[in-house]
């Protein structure tokens, strides 16, 4: 037996750890090199992780992502020069998805931004790209009158989420949380530590993001832990975090976007204002694609079989090459392999898409996300 | 469930429980089974195909990685382990046992001596 596609990196000593890895590895949690984190990638196995987080609770070390902040009378005009999105619409205590594009609108990073008051702005980023975004927004500051400053080492960020999470977090903390909306946060304390509580996540499931100073990170997580351990809450790696995003739909970078991907051809357009005052940087070549059509479009599927169709396999329509297959994982829930595929619009007009795995045809099924979520299933 | 003191081991994490009518049946080691995680599905010849010692026989998948099966041995395949297309978890569950892959007529029976005996491989991969 022989590994082809392996994502296992040997461990360094080199490679930075998070607030929980000690706890982690109580857990018996495995190991992997994630862009220089030594982060769990799963602790009891991704496929009981991920149900569980469907069917109870799920706790995340996300740590290892980037925070910057932005402060100042001109932040507010300096991120929506940066950004896609209309940070002038977003009131304080909220948060905002967003995208930060080249100017050939190519994708620098994905992020959320948190509105802290009306001069300051939180920016939580992905770990592999923080110092490529530090740099690019660097680039660009000078000329306003704000500070940007990375503190991704002062801020941990736990995640919390499913459809038992408001039930675990409920004894925990003063903040009402029924009453915190999508993408609203509040600075609070859970279980006697400041946070910042958000009602955000990348699961597709009801819960909280909560960033809490980098000591505070372990005995917050183990109070949590200790809250939900009757309730069904598990401790969740990355592998099942990849599972989970792709069957709620959501983008990873890398994947569904890159430097080659724009947002528009990754089906996020509705976070792309192009009408927004500010000529944001990649405005005027998302506006020109968005006229003349895209050429090619991110599409989500199923196969109908267990067979894992994964990132660079040949998606083929009438016999020659249409794109290819961004993200493929197994859907627990479904029981079925699902994924993601760029593909040219014209050969998704046709429809009849398969895949092309070492020689033999898979017949794709395209679907609209999410593929699932334990608010469907109530439905 | 067999006891894994009777098995042979490939360099490659498969084992081989040799029978007493000169056949012998093929699975992947407890510590592959490990090493993949949850497998989600296997893919495996027909009965009466041929298998080559040292060629791919199949492909076991997990969430993270899709791996080539090596042939311990040459022979023909008499039977193959069909629960495995619907519950490919049996590999995890019971690698040595319920999650047995391949049974195997052998045109050679000493192709077995270069296979490794518990102990060995255990080493190998302490």
């Amino acid at each position: 037996m022989s590994e082809s596609n392996q994502t296992t990196g040997e461990r360094t000593p080199q490679l930075k750890r998070t607030p929980l890895h000690a706890l982690h590895r109580e857990q018996g949690a495995r190991f992997v090199d994630f862009e220089g984190w030594e982060m769990p990638v799963q602790c009891r196995g991704i496929l009981e992780e991920h149900r569980a987080v469907r069917e109870a609770a799920g706790l995340f070390d996300v740590s290892h992502m980037g925070e910057f902040i932005v402060a100042g009378p001109q932040a507010e005009a300096f991120l929506n020069l940066m950004l896609t999105n209309n940070i002038s619409r977003m009131s304080e205590e909220r948060a905002q998805y967003n995208l930060m594009c080249y100017p050939d609108g190519g994708v620098v990073d994905d992020l959320i931004v948190y509105r802290r008051s009306e001069e300051a702005f939180l920016l939580c980023v992905n770990a592999a790209n923080t110092a490529k975004d530090f740099e690019w927004l660097e680039r660009h500051v000078n000329s306003y009158d704000c500070t940007l400053q990375n503190v991704s080492d002062k801020y941990a960020l736990l995640a919390l989420q499913g459809p038992r999470a408001d039930e675990i977090l409920k004894p925990l903390t003063r903040a009402v949380i029924e009453h915190l909306e999508a993408f609203a946060t509040e600075e609070t304390s859970v279980a006697g530590r400041d946070v910042i509580l958000s009602r955000t996540g990348y699961t597709g499931e009801p819960g909280f993001e909560l960033f809490t100073p980098w000591g505070d990170a372990e005995p917050l997580a183990k109070a949590i832990l200790e809250a939900g351990s009757a309730l069904g809450l598990q401790l969740i790696g990355l592998g099942a975090r990849d599972s989970l995003r792709l069957e709620a739909g959501y983008p990873l970078y890398g994947h569904e976007l890159s430097r080659e991907i724009t947002p528009l051809q990754a089906g996020l357009g509705w976070a792309v204002k192009l009408k927004k005052e500010a000529d944001f940087i990649g405005k005027e070549t998302l506006r020109r694609e968005k006229s003349d059509g895209l050429k090619r479009k991110v599409v989500h599927f199923r196969t109908g079989t267990r067979r894992i169709l994964r990132e660079g396999t040949p998606v083929v329509a009438d016999g020659r090459e249409a794109g290819r297959v961004l993200s493929g994982t197994l859907s627990p829930m479904l029981n079925e392999a699902i994924g993601s595929a760029l593909v040219d619009s014209d050969a998704v007009e046709q429809g009849n898409l398969h895949a092309d795995l070492r020689g033999k045809s898979f017949p794709l099924q395209l679907v609209k996300p999410p593929f699932y979520t334990s608010r469907q299933r109530k439905s | 469930m067999s006891d894994s003191k009777d098995l042979k081991y490939a360099k490659t994490h498969e084992w081989v429980r040799q029978e007493d009518n000169g056949e012998v049946v093929i699975g992947i080691s407890d510590y592959a089974q490990k090493n993949l995680g949850d497998i989600t599905f296997v893919e495996l010849p027909s009965a009466g195909d041929k298998v080559t010692r040292g060629e791919s026989f199949g492909v076991v998948e997990s969430v993270k990685a899709a791996s080539d099966l090596y042939a311990p041995v040459s022979g023909e395949v008499i039977a193959v382990n069909e629960a495995l297309e619907d519950a490919p978890e049996k590999v995890n569950e019971s690698p040595a046992g319920e999650g047995w892959m391949i049974r195997v007529r052998m045109e050679d029976p000493s192709g077995l001596d270069d296979l490794m005996p518990e102990s060995d491989y255990q080493a190998q991969n302490g």
